[in-house]
Protein backbone atom coordinates (compact mmCIF):
# COMPACT_ATOMS: atom_id res chain seq x y z
CA UNK A 1 0.00 0.00 0.00
CA UNK A 2 1.32 3.46 -0.87
CA UNK A 3 1.24 6.00 1.94
CA UNK A 4 0.47 8.92 -0.36
CA UNK A 5 -1.27 8.62 -3.72
CA UNK A 6 -1.71 11.73 -5.87
CA UNK A 7 -3.64 11.22 -9.10
CA UNK A 8 -4.23 13.82 -11.81
CA UNK A 9 -4.03 16.63 -9.26
CA UNK A 10 -4.76 20.13 -10.56
CA UNK A 11 -4.79 23.24 -8.37
CA UNK A 12 -5.93 26.61 -9.71
CA UNK A 13 -5.93 30.04 -8.08
CA UNK A 14 -8.39 31.93 -10.25
CA UNK A 15 -7.01 31.69 -13.77
CA UNK A 16 -3.54 30.69 -12.59
CA UNK A 17 -2.78 26.98 -12.78
CA UNK A 18 -0.34 26.25 -9.91
CA UNK A 19 -0.36 22.46 -10.35
CA UNK A 20 -1.28 20.88 -13.66
CA UNK A 21 -2.47 17.27 -13.73
CA UNK A 22 0.29 15.67 -11.66
CA UNK A 23 0.44 12.12 -10.33
CA UNK A 24 2.92 10.44 -8.01
CA UNK A 25 3.11 8.11 -5.03
CA UNK A 26 5.17 7.91 -1.85
CA UNK A 27 5.72 4.60 -0.11
CA UNK A 28 6.43 3.57 3.48
CA UNK A 29 10.05 3.32 4.53
CA UNK A 30 11.31 5.73 1.88
CA UNK A 31 12.20 9.40 1.69
CA UNK A 32 10.51 11.00 -1.32
CA UNK A 33 12.00 14.37 -2.22
CA UNK A 34 9.74 16.95 -3.83
CA UNK A 35 12.03 19.27 -5.73
CA UNK A 36 11.48 22.25 -7.96
CA UNK A 37 12.19 25.93 -8.51
CA UNK A 38 10.19 28.61 -6.69
CA UNK A 39 6.62 28.67 -7.95
CA UNK A 40 6.87 25.19 -9.46
CA UNK A 41 3.88 23.91 -7.50
CA UNK A 42 5.64 22.02 -4.67
CA UNK A 43 4.05 23.88 -1.76
CA UNK A 44 0.55 23.80 -3.26
CA UNK A 45 0.89 20.05 -3.75
CA UNK A 46 2.28 19.40 -0.26
CA UNK A 47 -0.37 21.60 1.39
CA UNK A 48 -3.07 19.69 -0.47
CA UNK A 49 -1.62 16.43 0.85
CA UNK A 50 -1.55 17.95 4.36
CA UNK A 51 -5.26 18.84 4.07
CA UNK A 52 -4.85 22.63 4.04
CA UNK A 53 -6.55 23.02 0.67
CA UNK A 54 -8.87 21.04 -1.57
CA UNK A 55 -7.79 20.01 -5.09
CA UNK A 56 -9.43 21.84 -7.99
CA UNK A 57 -9.57 18.45 -9.67
CA UNK A 58 -7.97 15.05 -9.25
CA UNK A 59 -7.57 13.07 -6.05
CA UNK A 60 -5.18 12.90 -3.12
CA UNK A 61 -5.14 9.99 -0.68
CA UNK A 62 -2.97 9.88 2.44
CA UNK A 63 -3.17 6.60 4.38
CA UNK A 64 -6.18 5.83 2.16
CA UNK A 65 -8.03 8.90 3.47
CA UNK A 66 -9.00 12.19 1.88
CA UNK A 67 -6.77 14.71 3.70
CA UNK A 68 -9.21 17.60 3.22
CA UNK A 69 -12.46 15.95 4.32
CA UNK A 70 -10.99 13.50 6.88
CA UNK A 71 -8.42 15.89 8.27
CA UNK A 72 -8.91 15.46 12.01
CA UNK A 73 -8.81 11.65 12.03
CA UNK A 74 -5.94 11.55 9.53
CA UNK A 75 -3.77 14.00 11.43
CA UNK A 76 -3.35 11.70 14.42
CA UNK A 77 -0.92 9.67 12.26
CA UNK A 78 0.61 12.41 10.12
CA UNK A 79 3.52 14.61 11.16
CA UNK A 80 3.84 18.06 9.61
CA UNK A 81 6.85 20.34 9.70
CA UNK A 82 6.15 23.82 8.39
CA UNK A 83 8.93 25.67 6.60
CA UNK A 84 8.85 28.35 9.31
CA UNK A 85 6.79 29.51 12.28
CA UNK A 86 4.00 27.61 13.95
CA UNK A 87 4.95 28.42 17.54
CA UNK A 88 3.99 31.43 19.69
CA UNK A 89 7.14 33.50 20.44
CA UNK A 90 6.62 33.38 24.21
CA UNK A 91 5.98 29.61 24.26
CA UNK A 92 8.58 27.51 26.04
CA UNK A 93 10.25 24.58 24.29
CA UNK A 94 9.37 21.83 26.77
CA UNK A 95 5.79 23.06 27.20
CA UNK A 96 5.17 23.20 23.47
CA UNK A 97 6.64 19.76 22.87
CA UNK A 98 4.59 18.37 25.77
CA UNK A 99 1.49 20.08 24.34
CA UNK A 100 1.95 18.45 20.92
CA UNK A 101 2.72 15.03 22.45
CA UNK A 102 -0.57 15.32 24.37
CA UNK A 103 -2.51 16.57 21.32
CA UNK A 104 -1.34 13.64 19.18
CA UNK A 105 -1.66 11.21 22.11
CA UNK A 106 0.54 8.59 20.41
CA UNK A 107 2.57 7.67 23.47
CA UNK A 108 5.59 9.82 22.66
CA UNK A 109 7.47 10.88 25.79
CA UNK A 110 8.26 14.64 25.66
CA UNK A 111 11.56 14.21 27.52
CA UNK A 112 12.73 11.51 25.09
CA UNK A 113 11.72 13.70 22.16
CA UNK A 114 13.66 16.66 23.59
CA UNK A 115 16.73 14.43 23.77
CA UNK A 116 16.18 13.09 20.25
CA UNK A 117 16.30 16.59 18.76
CA UNK A 118 19.08 17.66 21.11
CA UNK A 119 17.16 20.48 22.77
CA UNK A 120 17.44 19.41 26.43
CA UNK A 121 19.61 22.41 27.26
CA UNK A 122 17.00 24.70 25.69
CA UNK A 123 13.99 23.11 27.38
CA UNK A 124 13.10 26.24 29.36
CA UNK A 125 13.88 28.71 26.55
CA UNK A 126 11.15 30.51 24.70
CA UNK A 127 10.77 30.09 20.94
CA UNK A 128 11.91 33.64 20.27
CA UNK A 129 15.27 32.93 21.94
CA UNK A 130 16.14 29.87 19.83
CA UNK A 131 18.65 30.02 16.96
CA UNK A 132 17.57 29.17 13.42
CA UNK A 133 18.85 25.61 13.70
CA UNK A 134 17.21 25.09 17.09
CA UNK A 135 13.90 26.34 15.72
CA UNK A 136 14.12 23.83 12.85
CA UNK A 137 14.84 21.00 15.30
CA UNK A 138 11.90 22.04 17.45
CA UNK A 139 9.57 22.12 14.43
CA UNK A 140 10.85 18.65 13.55
CA UNK A 141 10.10 17.53 17.12
CA UNK A 142 6.49 18.72 16.74
CA UNK A 143 6.19 16.51 13.65
CA UNK A 144 7.76 13.57 15.49
CA UNK A 145 5.29 14.01 18.38
CA UNK A 146 2.75 12.32 16.08
CA UNK A 147 4.88 9.16 15.89
CA UNK A 148 3.99 9.61 12.23
CA UNK A 149 3.28 6.95 9.64
CA UNK A 150 3.57 9.77 7.10
CA UNK A 151 5.75 12.85 7.66
CA UNK A 152 5.64 15.99 5.50
CA UNK A 153 8.84 17.96 6.11
CA UNK A 154 9.20 21.34 4.43
CA UNK A 155 12.82 22.53 4.11
CA UNK A 156 13.92 20.80 7.35
CA UNK A 157 17.58 21.81 7.09
CA UNK A 158 17.06 25.38 5.91
CA UNK A 159 19.27 27.75 7.91
CA UNK A 160 20.81 24.93 9.94
CA UNK A 161 24.57 24.63 10.59
CA UNK A 162 26.60 21.52 9.63
CA UNK A 163 26.23 19.76 12.98
CA UNK A 164 22.53 20.50 13.08
CA UNK A 165 22.13 19.18 9.54
CA UNK A 166 23.80 15.92 10.49
CA UNK A 167 21.43 15.55 13.45
CA UNK A 168 18.36 16.26 11.30
CA UNK A 169 19.52 13.87 8.53
CA UNK A 170 20.05 11.18 11.16
CA UNK A 171 16.49 11.65 12.48
CA UNK A 172 14.99 11.60 8.97
CA UNK A 173 16.92 8.47 8.04
CA UNK A 174 15.74 6.81 11.27
CA UNK A 175 12.15 7.77 10.51
CA UNK A 176 12.29 6.14 7.08
CA UNK A 177 14.17 3.11 8.45
CA UNK A 178 11.33 2.60 10.94
CA UNK A 179 8.79 2.48 8.13
CA UNK A 180 7.56 6.07 7.96
CA UNK A 181 6.84 7.54 4.53
CA UNK A 182 8.83 10.80 4.55
CA UNK A 183 7.88 13.47 2.02
CA UNK A 184 10.65 16.01 1.94
CA UNK A 185 10.16 19.35 0.16
CA UNK A 186 13.46 21.08 -0.34
CA UNK A 187 15.37 23.52 -2.52
CA UNK A 188 18.64 21.99 -1.35
CA UNK A 189 19.56 19.38 -3.94
CA UNK A 190 22.51 18.20 -1.91
CA UNK A 191 20.10 17.42 0.93
CA UNK A 192 17.78 15.50 -1.39
CA UNK A 193 20.74 13.59 -2.83
CA UNK A 194 21.84 12.55 0.66
CA UNK A 195 18.41 11.58 1.98
CA UNK A 196 15.98 10.62 -0.77
CA UNK A 197 15.35 7.26 -2.35
CA UNK A 198 12.81 8.76 -4.79
CA UNK A 199 12.71 12.15 -6.49
CA UNK A 200 9.65 13.97 -7.81
CA UNK A 201 10.79 17.03 -9.75
CA UNK A 202 8.33 19.86 -10.40
CA UNK A 203 8.64 22.63 -12.98
CA UNK A 204 5.94 25.13 -13.95
CA UNK A 205 3.25 23.10 -12.18
CA UNK A 206 4.12 19.82 -13.91
CA UNK A 207 6.23 16.83 -12.92
CA UNK A 208 9.27 16.57 -15.18
CA UNK A 209 10.88 13.61 -13.39
CA UNK A 210 9.50 10.98 -11.03
CA UNK A 211 11.84 8.09 -10.36
CA UNK A 212 14.10 6.46 -7.80
CA UNK A 213 17.19 8.61 -7.36
CA UNK A 214 19.50 5.79 -8.46
CA UNK A 215 17.50 5.30 -11.67
CA UNK A 216 17.48 9.02 -12.38
CA UNK A 217 21.22 9.31 -11.85
CA UNK A 218 22.20 6.10 -13.64
CA UNK A 219 20.29 7.19 -16.74
CA UNK A 220 22.64 10.12 -17.21
CA UNK A 221 26.43 10.04 -17.03
CA UNK A 222 29.05 12.67 -17.66
CA UNK A 223 32.74 13.16 -18.19
CA UNK A 224 34.25 16.35 -16.77
CA UNK A 225 37.74 17.74 -17.18
CA UNK A 226 39.68 21.00 -17.17
CA UNK A 227 41.99 22.10 -19.96
CA UNK A 228 43.05 25.14 -21.95
CA UNK A 229 40.36 27.82 -22.36
CA UNK A 230 41.19 27.86 -26.08
CA UNK A 231 40.21 24.23 -26.59
CA UNK A 232 38.19 23.81 -29.80
CA UNK A 233 34.98 22.16 -28.55
CA UNK A 234 33.57 21.63 -32.07
CA UNK A 235 36.65 19.73 -33.13
CA UNK A 236 36.67 17.60 -29.97
CA UNK A 237 32.92 16.94 -30.33
CA UNK A 238 33.46 15.72 -33.89
CA UNK A 239 36.35 13.53 -32.76
CA UNK A 240 34.47 11.72 -29.98
CA UNK A 241 31.02 11.79 -31.59
CA UNK A 242 29.38 13.46 -28.56
CA UNK A 243 28.56 17.07 -27.70
CA UNK A 244 31.18 18.81 -25.58
CA UNK A 245 30.14 21.91 -23.59
CA UNK A 246 32.17 24.43 -21.64
CA UNK A 247 30.74 25.14 -18.15
CA UNK A 248 32.42 27.18 -15.45
CA UNK A 249 36.05 26.38 -16.42
CA UNK A 250 35.20 22.75 -17.07
CA UNK A 251 34.47 20.77 -20.22
CA UNK A 252 31.49 18.43 -19.93
CA UNK A 253 30.48 15.47 -22.08
CA UNK A 254 27.09 13.90 -21.30
CA UNK A 255 26.15 10.40 -22.38
CA UNK A 256 23.47 7.84 -21.55
CA UNK A 257 25.40 4.58 -21.38
CA UNK A 258 26.43 3.16 -18.02
CA UNK A 259 28.62 0.60 -19.80
CA UNK A 260 32.13 0.74 -18.28
CA UNK A 261 33.86 -0.23 -21.55
CA UNK A 262 32.16 2.73 -23.26
CA UNK A 263 33.33 5.02 -20.45
CA UNK A 264 36.91 3.74 -20.74
CA UNK A 265 36.90 4.19 -24.50
CA UNK A 266 35.54 7.72 -24.14
CA UNK A 267 38.25 8.67 -21.66
CA UNK A 268 40.88 7.22 -23.97
CA UNK A 269 39.60 9.12 -27.01
CA UNK A 270 39.49 12.43 -25.12
CA UNK A 271 42.96 12.01 -23.60
CA UNK A 272 44.46 10.96 -26.94
CA UNK A 273 42.95 13.99 -28.69
CA UNK A 274 44.24 16.36 -25.97
CA UNK A 275 47.71 14.79 -26.22
CA UNK A 276 47.85 15.19 -30.00
CA UNK A 277 46.80 18.86 -29.59
CA UNK A 278 49.37 19.29 -26.82
CA UNK A 279 46.69 20.55 -24.44
CA UNK A 280 46.73 20.05 -20.64
CA UNK A 281 44.34 17.67 -18.84
CA UNK A 282 43.29 18.29 -15.22
CA UNK A 283 40.55 17.22 -12.78
CA UNK A 284 39.14 14.45 -14.97
CA UNK A 285 36.10 12.70 -13.50
CA UNK A 286 33.53 10.35 -14.95
CA UNK A 287 30.35 8.88 -13.46
CA UNK A 288 26.68 9.38 -12.76
CA UNK A 289 25.44 12.90 -13.29
CA UNK A 290 24.89 14.98 -10.14
CA UNK A 291 21.30 15.69 -9.15
CA UNK A 292 22.00 19.40 -9.51
CA UNK A 293 22.88 18.91 -13.19
CA UNK A 294 19.90 16.66 -13.81
CA UNK A 295 17.77 19.34 -12.21
CA UNK A 296 19.26 22.11 -14.36
CA UNK A 297 18.78 20.08 -17.52
CA UNK A 298 15.15 19.25 -16.78
CA UNK A 299 14.09 22.69 -15.56
CA UNK A 300 16.18 24.80 -17.90
CA UNK A 301 18.47 25.85 -15.07
CA UNK A 302 15.89 27.91 -13.21
CA UNK A 303 16.89 26.81 -9.71
CA UNK B 1 -4.93 14.80 29.83
CA UNK B 2 -7.58 15.24 27.12
CA UNK B 3 -6.94 17.13 23.90
CA UNK B 4 -9.29 19.91 25.03
CA UNK B 5 -7.63 20.28 28.44
CA UNK B 6 -4.21 20.33 26.80
CA UNK B 7 -5.20 23.15 24.49
CA UNK B 8 -7.00 25.05 27.28
CA UNK B 9 -3.82 24.95 29.31
CA UNK B 10 -1.82 26.26 26.32
CA UNK B 11 -4.34 29.10 25.82
CA UNK B 12 -4.14 30.12 29.49
CA UNK B 13 -0.33 30.03 29.35
CA UNK B 14 -0.42 32.53 26.47
CA UNK B 15 -2.67 34.86 28.51
CA UNK B 16 -0.53 34.44 31.63
CA UNK B 17 2.72 35.21 29.79
CA UNK B 18 1.39 38.19 27.88
CA UNK B 19 1.88 41.24 30.06
CA UNK B 20 -0.07 43.58 27.77
CA UNK B 21 -3.08 41.29 27.87
CA UNK B 22 -2.99 41.09 31.66
CA UNK B 23 -2.82 44.88 31.81
CA UNK B 24 -5.88 45.23 29.59
CA UNK B 25 -7.91 42.43 31.16
CA UNK B 26 -7.12 43.03 34.85
CA UNK B 27 -5.00 46.13 35.37
CA UNK B 28 -7.07 48.78 33.57
CA UNK B 29 -10.54 47.69 34.84
CA UNK B 30 -9.32 47.48 38.46
CA UNK B 31 -7.50 50.82 38.13
CA UNK B 32 -10.51 52.61 36.62
CA UNK B 33 -12.90 51.21 39.22
CA UNK B 34 -10.61 52.09 42.10
CA UNK B 35 -9.60 55.55 40.86
CA UNK B 36 -12.99 56.91 39.77
CA UNK B 37 -14.74 55.46 42.83
CA UNK B 38 -12.38 57.33 45.14
CA UNK B 39 -11.89 60.48 43.02
CA UNK B 40 -15.43 61.71 42.38
CA UNK B 41 -14.96 63.61 39.11
CA UNK B 42 -17.33 61.73 36.78
CA UNK B 43 -20.84 63.03 36.04
CA UNK B 44 -22.43 59.74 37.12
CA UNK B 45 -25.75 61.09 38.46
CA UNK B 46 -25.14 58.86 41.51
CA UNK B 47 -24.46 59.86 45.08
CA UNK B 48 -21.74 57.26 45.24
CA UNK B 49 -19.96 56.81 41.86
CA UNK B 50 -19.05 53.19 42.62
CA UNK B 51 -22.72 52.23 42.18
CA UNK B 52 -22.60 53.56 38.59
CA UNK B 53 -19.11 52.27 37.88
CA UNK B 54 -19.26 48.58 38.89
CA UNK B 55 -21.72 47.40 36.17
CA UNK B 56 -19.94 49.50 33.52
CA UNK B 57 -16.50 48.23 34.53
CA UNK B 58 -17.82 44.65 34.44
CA UNK B 59 -18.88 45.35 30.84
CA UNK B 60 -15.40 46.77 30.17
CA UNK B 61 -13.86 43.60 31.61
CA UNK B 62 -15.94 41.44 29.27
CA UNK B 63 -14.89 43.60 26.32
CA UNK B 64 -11.21 43.56 27.29
CA UNK B 65 -11.07 39.76 27.58
CA UNK B 66 -13.32 38.59 24.78
CA UNK B 67 -12.53 41.30 22.22
CA UNK B 68 -9.08 42.73 22.92
CA UNK B 69 -7.26 39.83 24.56
CA UNK B 70 -8.79 37.07 22.44
CA UNK B 71 -8.62 39.13 19.23
CA UNK B 72 -5.00 40.20 19.62
CA UNK B 73 -3.81 36.73 20.65
CA UNK B 74 -5.67 35.08 17.78
CA UNK B 75 -4.38 37.69 15.31
CA UNK B 76 -0.80 36.99 16.27
CA UNK B 77 -1.46 33.24 16.19
CA UNK B 78 -2.43 33.72 12.54
CA UNK B 79 0.69 35.79 11.86
CA UNK B 80 3.01 33.30 13.58
CA UNK B 81 1.27 30.36 11.80
CA UNK B 82 0.30 28.82 15.15
CA UNK B 83 -3.24 28.23 13.89
CA UNK B 84 -1.90 26.69 10.68
CA UNK B 85 0.27 24.27 12.66
CA UNK B 86 -2.55 23.39 15.06
CA UNK B 87 -4.79 22.72 12.06
CA UNK B 88 -2.45 19.82 11.22
CA UNK B 89 -3.04 18.11 14.59
CA UNK B 90 -6.01 16.00 15.72
CA UNK B 91 -7.26 19.01 17.75
CA UNK B 92 -9.82 20.13 15.15
CA UNK B 93 -11.61 23.45 14.82
CA UNK B 94 -14.38 22.64 17.31
CA UNK B 95 -12.03 21.80 20.17
CA UNK B 96 -9.79 24.77 19.34
CA UNK B 97 -12.78 27.14 19.62
CA UNK B 98 -13.99 25.33 22.75
CA UNK B 99 -10.56 25.75 24.36
CA UNK B 100 -10.52 29.45 23.51
CA UNK B 101 -14.06 29.87 24.85
CA UNK B 102 -13.20 28.11 28.11
CA UNK B 103 -10.05 30.19 28.53
CA UNK B 104 -12.17 33.34 28.17
CA UNK B 105 -14.60 31.98 30.77
CA UNK B 106 -11.75 31.29 33.21
CA UNK B 107 -10.27 34.79 32.77
CA UNK B 108 -13.69 36.44 33.03
CA UNK B 109 -14.47 34.51 36.22
CA UNK B 110 -11.24 35.83 37.77
CA UNK B 111 -12.07 39.36 36.55
CA UNK B 112 -15.59 39.27 37.98
CA UNK B 113 -14.37 37.94 41.30
CA UNK B 114 -11.72 40.65 41.66
CA UNK B 115 -13.89 43.53 40.39
CA UNK B 116 -16.95 42.64 42.48
CA UNK B 117 -14.72 42.17 45.54
CA UNK B 118 -13.11 45.57 44.95
CA UNK B 119 -16.57 47.08 44.39
CA UNK B 120 -17.78 45.78 47.76
CA UNK B 121 -14.60 47.08 49.44
CA UNK B 122 -15.27 50.52 47.89
CA UNK B 123 -18.85 50.54 49.17
CA UNK B 124 -20.84 49.17 46.25
CA UNK B 125 -24.35 48.22 47.37
CA UNK B 126 -26.27 46.31 44.71
CA UNK B 127 -30.04 46.65 44.99
CA UNK B 128 -32.19 43.55 44.39
CA UNK B 129 -29.38 42.13 42.24
CA UNK B 130 -30.45 39.46 39.76
CA UNK B 131 -27.15 37.59 39.38
CA UNK B 132 -28.55 35.07 36.92
CA UNK B 133 -29.70 37.84 34.61
CA UNK B 134 -26.28 39.48 34.96
CA UNK B 135 -24.64 36.17 34.01
CA UNK B 136 -26.86 35.95 30.89
CA UNK B 137 -25.79 39.48 29.97
CA UNK B 138 -22.11 38.58 30.42
CA UNK B 139 -22.53 35.49 28.21
CA UNK B 140 -24.24 37.49 25.46
CA UNK B 141 -21.63 40.22 25.78
CA UNK B 142 -18.87 37.66 25.50
CA UNK B 143 -20.33 36.30 22.25
CA UNK B 144 -20.74 39.82 20.85
CA UNK B 145 -17.23 41.02 21.70
CA UNK B 146 -15.57 37.72 20.78
CA UNK B 147 -17.25 38.02 17.38
CA UNK B 148 -15.86 41.53 16.90
CA UNK B 149 -12.41 40.52 18.12
CA UNK B 150 -12.26 37.43 15.88
CA UNK B 151 -13.57 39.42 12.91
CA UNK B 152 -10.64 41.83 13.27
CA UNK B 153 -8.18 39.00 14.02
CA UNK B 154 -9.31 36.94 11.07
CA UNK B 155 -9.00 39.73 8.52
CA UNK B 156 -6.16 42.03 9.62
CA UNK B 157 -2.43 41.44 9.96
CA UNK B 158 -1.16 40.96 13.52
CA UNK B 159 0.19 44.47 14.08
CA UNK B 160 -2.76 46.18 12.35
CA UNK B 161 -5.16 44.06 14.40
CA UNK B 162 -3.31 45.06 17.58
CA UNK B 163 -3.71 48.76 16.78
CA UNK B 164 -7.35 48.38 15.65
CA UNK B 165 -8.36 46.37 18.74
CA UNK B 166 -6.74 48.81 21.16
CA UNK B 167 -8.18 51.81 19.29
CA UNK B 168 -11.67 50.32 19.33
CA UNK B 169 -11.26 49.49 23.04
CA UNK B 170 -10.49 53.13 23.80
CA UNK B 171 -13.41 54.45 21.72
CA UNK B 172 -15.88 52.02 23.31
CA UNK B 173 -14.51 52.83 26.76
CA UNK B 174 -15.23 56.52 26.22
CA UNK B 175 -18.59 56.39 24.44
CA UNK B 176 -19.89 53.03 25.61
CA UNK B 177 -21.58 54.18 28.82
CA UNK B 178 -18.86 52.64 30.99
CA UNK B 179 -17.45 55.67 32.78
CA UNK B 180 -19.62 58.45 31.29
CA UNK B 181 -23.42 58.16 31.31
CA UNK B 182 -24.80 58.21 27.76
CA UNK B 183 -27.10 61.18 28.53
CA UNK B 184 -23.99 63.29 29.08
CA UNK B 185 -22.88 62.71 25.47
CA UNK B 186 -24.01 64.99 22.58
CA UNK B 187 -27.40 63.92 21.12
CA UNK B 188 -26.24 62.22 17.92
CA UNK B 189 -23.30 60.52 19.61
CA UNK B 190 -25.56 59.34 22.42
CA UNK B 191 -27.95 57.77 19.88
CA UNK B 192 -25.08 56.02 18.08
CA UNK B 193 -23.65 54.82 21.40
CA UNK B 194 -26.93 53.16 22.35
CA UNK B 195 -26.46 50.86 19.32
CA UNK B 196 -23.02 49.73 20.52
CA UNK B 197 -22.59 46.46 22.42
CA UNK B 198 -20.70 48.18 25.25
CA UNK B 199 -23.55 50.58 26.07
CA UNK B 200 -26.10 47.78 25.77
CA UNK B 201 -24.12 45.49 28.07
CA UNK B 202 -23.50 48.28 30.61
CA UNK B 203 -27.20 49.14 30.61
CA UNK B 204 -28.49 45.59 31.10
CA UNK B 205 -25.88 44.96 33.80
CA UNK B 206 -26.98 48.13 35.63
CA UNK B 207 -30.55 46.91 35.38
CA UNK B 208 -29.71 43.40 36.58
CA UNK B 209 -27.47 44.50 39.46
CA UNK B 210 -28.81 47.92 40.44
CA UNK B 211 -32.35 48.04 38.97
CA UNK B 212 -31.08 51.18 37.24
CA UNK B 213 -31.22 50.38 33.52
CA UNK B 214 -32.38 53.21 31.27
CA UNK B 215 -33.45 51.51 28.04
CA UNK B 216 -33.39 47.93 29.18
CA UNK B 217 -35.58 46.33 26.51
CA UNK B 218 -33.84 47.99 23.59
CA UNK B 219 -30.44 47.29 25.21
CA UNK B 220 -31.23 43.53 25.44
CA UNK B 221 -32.25 43.59 21.76
CA UNK B 222 -29.07 45.44 20.74
CA UNK B 223 -26.93 43.03 22.76
CA UNK B 224 -28.69 39.99 21.31
CA UNK B 225 -28.26 41.24 17.74
CA UNK B 226 -24.54 41.84 18.29
CA UNK B 227 -24.19 38.42 20.00
CA UNK B 228 -25.63 36.68 16.94
CA UNK B 229 -24.35 38.88 14.11
CA UNK B 230 -20.74 39.47 15.16
CA UNK B 231 -19.73 35.77 15.54
CA UNK B 232 -21.61 34.94 12.33
CA UNK B 233 -19.71 37.60 10.36
CA UNK B 234 -16.44 36.52 11.99
CA UNK B 235 -17.06 32.86 11.09
CA UNK B 236 -17.93 33.83 7.51
CA UNK B 237 -14.88 36.02 6.92
CA UNK B 238 -12.19 34.43 9.14
CA UNK B 239 -8.96 33.56 7.30
CA UNK B 240 -6.94 30.91 9.14
CA UNK B 241 -3.56 31.89 7.68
Amino acid sequence: MSAVVVENLTIRYGDFVAVDDVSFQAVFGEVTAILGPNGAGKTSTIETCEGYRAPTSGTVQVLEKNPFTQRTSLHSEVGVMLQEGGVYPSARVHETIAQYCALYNRGVDPATLLTAVDLESKASSTWRRLSGGEKQRMLLALALAARPRVAFLDEPTSGVDINGRDAIRHIINDLAANGTAVILATHELDEAERLAQRVVLFDHGKIVANAPLTTLRSARHELRFSSSPTLNVQELSAHIGLVVTHQQDQYVVRFDSADTSFSSELVQRVTTWLTTKNLPLNNLSIGAQRLEDIFRNLTGGTQ
Amino acid sequence: MSTLTTQLRAELNVVRRNGEQLLVTLGIPLLLLGFFSVVDVLPTNEKDPVNFLVPGILALAVMSTSMVSLGIATGFERTYLVLKRLAATPLGTTRLIAAKTLSIAVVEAVQMLLLISLGFILGWSPEQANWLLALCAVVLGTFAFAGIGLFLAGNLRGEVNLAASNGLYLVLLLIGGIVFPLDKLPGALSAISRCLPTAALSDVLRDALMSAGEHTTSSWIVLLVWAIAAPAVAAKTFKWN
